[in-house]
């Protein structure tokens, strides 16, 4: 069932989100995944996502102060919704239960095949 | 106190962000930018700082951050279009007037186009068949006579073999071709006269025929001949036409070696319709024979296909010289110069005026191009100035539109889908009235143009004028109206003002001046046809009849025929000529007289006649006397009196003339005859000689009893001329008609012009009908007002009236300098003209008056006859 649709990316950014708790917005996500992930993120990927899943309801938004070394500029903090949530915990879930359901023999091959 | 900055990114790219950027993400995604600039500023310097920024606003270039076209996406296109064409079908409806003012304008108008259209389509694509179109070309000379250059296409024999033997590299093909002349082709059972060439054996591959039967090398063999399927099928029926016997002008048998499919209309060989061997015309002609080596002969036509790497302008001007290095002294101050018409040129641009190109058809097709351009503009005009002069009346609709919430752009494209409607309709009725009239239009214009309807290009280029004619006439009234404050138009403050009125009537100005041009035009045109057609002829026509001699037979059955035909009263008197009524065969510039001036040249007409011609023709003789029987005239000579002031000699009766160079033969003069327009009536007589000898006739002149009736003549004719040539065809023209043939292209001229000109004024007129009905509608309480205050019908006439006619006057004074500029270059091209009298102009602006007066009044007179009452009691 497409109940919640979710991508890999799109994960990966509410996750962070959640980490970052209250202190989520674009360059701390950004560096937040570059750190743990050891991956690349452009802006502009970055932020397609975020619109995309504010978009969806998973994330809100609000406008944060306005700071010296940002000209000025306000920062947009996010935070996870309880719709988000859910979506996150249903994928969580699912993930489980399809992990739950490989036979042992299927990710450790090795061991079995001696014992024969 | 100076602050430092600190270095900023880069201008360029931050000031595309902000430009493309959604506006509700724009400062939060600008200010992350430049925290990461700053920090990457810190670490890693400027430069690399600079690239990543740059990197990171090109990966922002997506959807979902780029800000969409509109603020907000409309979501019901589909349902807004549908609403769009119902107002404007309602629209249609409720202003039936307007509506066919508008539709009928348009269709008038776009009916010429597309017609004139077909036509510039036709004459565009003539010879284009020919396979290798780009690389022939027919090889023509100028020659300079009396300091002026002339142009023809006629070349010396010799040329030909020449350029193959000198330039081989350069040629493909080279074909020497004698001119499309009719021939008597026989075969036991039938005989008719078909037109047709002598041409060299690689005509079929130059011209790339299209071989039905036979091959490319059919004219190989001097003794066969190529058909074109429809001579072969007019001589043979169902017969299979090849190996078959077939007697070419009673006198040589020739066997059917080819058959090729006819050559298209839209060729300007479409007259010929077989081709026969080169070598024939040598063994039939003994004056051809003799021509081979003569280099001062100009009697022939020469084709050619150039090489492939060959280029045509620098292969013309390599061979320039070809034929003024082998002419003697005496010729050389001719100065020939060869040059190449490429095929392409044939049919558009082959005028000539002292060396020089000077266009041809091309400036008719540019010509008729622009008219239709204007009689379509007029069309668009009259849309464009009832739209405007309506817009009070959807002011409101404006208004209310905007206020609910509509964007400019979408009353724009609402306006553009109604005039788009509009000429959708248009173009339907354009399509029947095009059919309709597409064969009376072929018949005027020659042609045998049909509707292409299911030509895919002819349909794309159908949509993408109604697409460009509705966008040309909706824009102006689309963005006029839709610029409307919404706030004035409700609270009722609109006023089309003296400024909104300024456009429309400099349309209208236009629209008359286009109008006026093409009424003047067309005057002059027919006066010109009717100028030359009163030039007197020096001669009489009526009732002549010319039959042109195309076979051997006729020699020694002159005086039989002759007889024979008075005794039964079918003729008044014949003759014999070497040229018809209606052009000059022959002529000769080796002429010398007594005092004639060394540095003189020209050419002069030789006609040779028989003694009766005179008498046949009704030629009126100045002085002297004419030829006759009782005279040896054998060495005579009657001159024209073009010739008489040429040659500039007192009393010429007695005088001699001698004619040839090494062995001259004389002549002595025994009259002077007045100029007889045997040529173009455009231009000036040719200087002529006639001279008495019977050995070189072409032609037999009847002049039929002018007591009984042609029929019966021409009968008794036919019955005398069957019983002594049984296997020649009958053929005969009027000499009257050949001489009206010359003013066709003119009278053509004159009907379209003429039809263009009442389309122009047609459009004009129902377009200023509309506003004058529409002034008067708008100010039907003002008139109410003024007839209750005392004001006489007259007065209203003149108050709505004044302004369209000031309008009109002003476009009569534009169109006229206009008019004479163009007519006068129109006249320039003929020797013989009318001139440009000042009534002309005075007519013609005032006709267009008088059908402006007319048009105002039929809507002003209503409006002031009207019961003041009704217009002012419903408020």
């Amino acid at each position: 069932m497409k109940k919640y649709q979710l991508g890999e990316f799109e994960e990966v950014v509410m996750l962070t989100v959640g980490i970052l708790y209250n202190e989520a917005y674009g360059v701390s996500i950004k560096k937040e995944i570059e750190e743990r992930l050891s991956r690349k993120v452009s802006v502009g990927a970055l932020q397609t996502a975020l619109k995309r899943l504010e978009d969806k309801g998973y994330l809100k938004s609000h406008e944060g102060e306005a700071t010296q070394e940002r000209a000025g500029r306000p920062k947009r903090y996010f935070v996870i919704t309880a719709l988000g949530k859910r979506a996150l915990e249903h994928i969580r879930s699912t993930r489980e239960k399809l992990w739950g359901a490989i036979p042992k023999i299927a990710l450790n091959p090795g061991k079995f095949d001696t014992a024969f | 106190m100076k602050k430092t900055h600190p270095p900023s990114p880069p201008r360029l790219f931050l000031r595309f962000f902000r430009w493309f950027c959604h506006p509700q993400l724009k400062s939060y995604i600008e200010g992350d930018l430049i925290e990461l600039y700053d920090e990457r500023l810190k670490k890693c310097g400027k430069r690399k700082a600079d690239i990543k920024f740059i990197k990171d606003v090109i990966l922002l270039f997506r959807p979902g951050i780029i800000k969409p076209i509109t603020p907000y996406r409309p979501l019901n296109n589909y349902a807004m279009f549908k609403s769009y064409f119902k107002i404007g079908w309602r629209n249609i409806l409720k202003n039936k007037g307007y509506s066919v003012i508008n539709i009928g304008g348009l269709a008038a108008g776009m009916t010429v186009a597309l017609l004139i259209a077909l036509w510039v389509n036709d004459e565009l694509s003539y010879n284009k068949n020919f396979e290798n179109y780009d690389r022939i070309a027919q090889v023509m000379q100028h020659q300079t006579v009396n300091g002026e250059k002339g142009t023809q296409n006629s070349i010396p024999l010799p040329l030909g073999n020449e350029l193959q033997k000198s330039y081989s590299n350069d040629f493909s093909y080279v074909v020497l071709s004698s001119w499309t002349g009719d021939h008597v082709l026989s075969t036991p059972d039938i005989s008719i006269s078909k037109s047709g060439n002598f041409m060299d054996i690689d005509a079929p591959k130059l011209f790339s025929l299209k071989m039905i039967d036979g091959t490319y090398n059919c004219l190989s063999d001097p003794k066969s001949i190529l058909l074109s399927q429809s001579a072969a099928s007019a001589l043979f029926g169902e017969k299979d036409p090849m190996g078959q016997i077939v007697k070419i002008d009673n006198s040589t048998e020739v066997k059917v070696t080819g058959i090729f499919e006819d050559f298209p209309r839209n060729s300007d060989l479409h007259e010929i319709t077989f081709i026969a061997p080169w070598q024939l015309n040598l063994l039939m002609n003994p004056w051809v024979e003799r021509s081979r080596e003569e280099w001062d002969n100009n009697a022939f036509q020469l084709y050619v296909q150039i090489a492939e790497h060959a280029d045509m302008n620098s292969l013309s001007a390599k061979i320039k010289n070809t034929k003024y290095d082998h002419l003697s002294e005496g010729e050389k101050v001719f100065k020939a110069e060869i040059f190449l018409h490429p095929m392409k040129d044939w049919h558009l641009r082959s005028n000539w005026y002292n060396g020089n190109q000077t266009g041809g058809l091309i400036e008719y097709v540019w010509l008729f191009g622009l008219v239709a351009f204007f009689v379509l503009l007029l069309a668009c005009i009259n849309f464009m100035n009832l739209s405007t002069a309506r817009s009070e009346q959807r002011a409101k609709e404006v208004g209310i539109r905007k206020s609910i919430g509509s964007l400019k752009a979408q009353l724009v494209s609402q306006f553009l889908s109604e005039s788009l409607l509009i000429v959708t309709i248009s173009f339907i009725l354009t399509i029947f009235f095009a059919s309709v009239l597409l064969p009376w239009f072929n018949e005027l214009a020659v042609k045998r143009i049909v509707l292409p309807l299911n030509n895919a290009s002819f349909w794309i280029v159908c949509l993408s004028f109604i697409a460009i004619t509705g966008i040309v006439s909706g824009s102006y009234p689309a963005f006029y109206l839709s610029s409307f404050q919404p706030i004035k138009v409700l609270k009722g403050a609109f006023k089309t003002g003296r400024s909104a009125s300024l456009p429309r009537r400099v349309l209208v100005v236009v629209q008359f001046t286009v109008s006026v041009t093409l009424i003047i035009g067309t005057v002059v045109v027919y006066r010109q046809i009717e100028h030359t057609k009163n030039r007197p002829l020096g001669f009489d026509t009526h009732n002549v009849v010319m039959m042109e001699i195309i076979t051997p037979e006729f020699v020694g059955k002159y005086n039989a025929l002759r007889n024979e035909l008075k005794k039964i009263d079918a003729i008044e008197e014949m003759a014999e000529s070497s040229s018809p009524l209606n052009q000059i065969y022959s002529n000769s510039d080796r002429f010398n007289w007594e005092g004639k001036d060394p540095e003189l040249q020209g050419e002069f007409g030789t006609i040779f006649i028989s003694d009766d011609y005179g008498k046949t023709v009704s030629w009126k003789i100045r002085e002297g006397r004419d030829f006759s029987q009782q005279f040896a005239d054998s060495s005579s000579v009657i001159l024209n009196q073009a010739a008489l002031k040429f040659m500039n000699v007192e009393d010429p009766i007695g005088k001699t003339i001698q004619w040839g160079i090494n062995n001259p033969e004389s002549y002595t003069i025994i009259g002077v005859v007045e100029d007889m327009l045997l040529e173009s009536p455009y231009y000036a007589t040719r200087p002529s000689l006639y001279f008495h000898n019977t050995d070189r006739e072409n032609w037999i002149l009847f002049k039929l009893n002018q007591n009984q009736s042609i029929s019966k003549s021409l009968e008794d004719l036919e019955h005398i001329f069957k019983k002594h040539f049984p296997a020649v065809p009958f053929n005969y023209e009027f000499a009257d008609q050949q001489h009206e043939q010359k003013f066709a292209a003119e009278k053509r001229i004159g009907i379209l012009s003429g039809i263009f000109a009442a389309f122009a004024i047609f459009i004009s007129s129902i377009g200023l009908l509309g506003l004058t009905s529409f002034v008067a509608e708008q100010r039907t309480k003002e008139i109410g007002i003024r007839k209750v205050m005392g004001a006489s019908v007259i007065s209203i006439w003149k108050m709505l009236s004044k302004d369209f006619i000031i309008l009109v006057t002003v476009s009569c004074l534009i169109a006229m300098p206009i008019a004479n500029y163009l007519t006068s270059k129109w006249l320039i091209n003929y020797g013989y003209r009318t001139d440009i009298s000042w009534w002309i102009f005075v007519a013609s602006g005032v006709g267009a008056l008088a059908i402006t007066i007319a048009t105002v009044s039929i809507q002003a007179i209503k409006a002031a006859i009207a019961n003041p009452i009704n217009s002012l009691r419903s408020e």
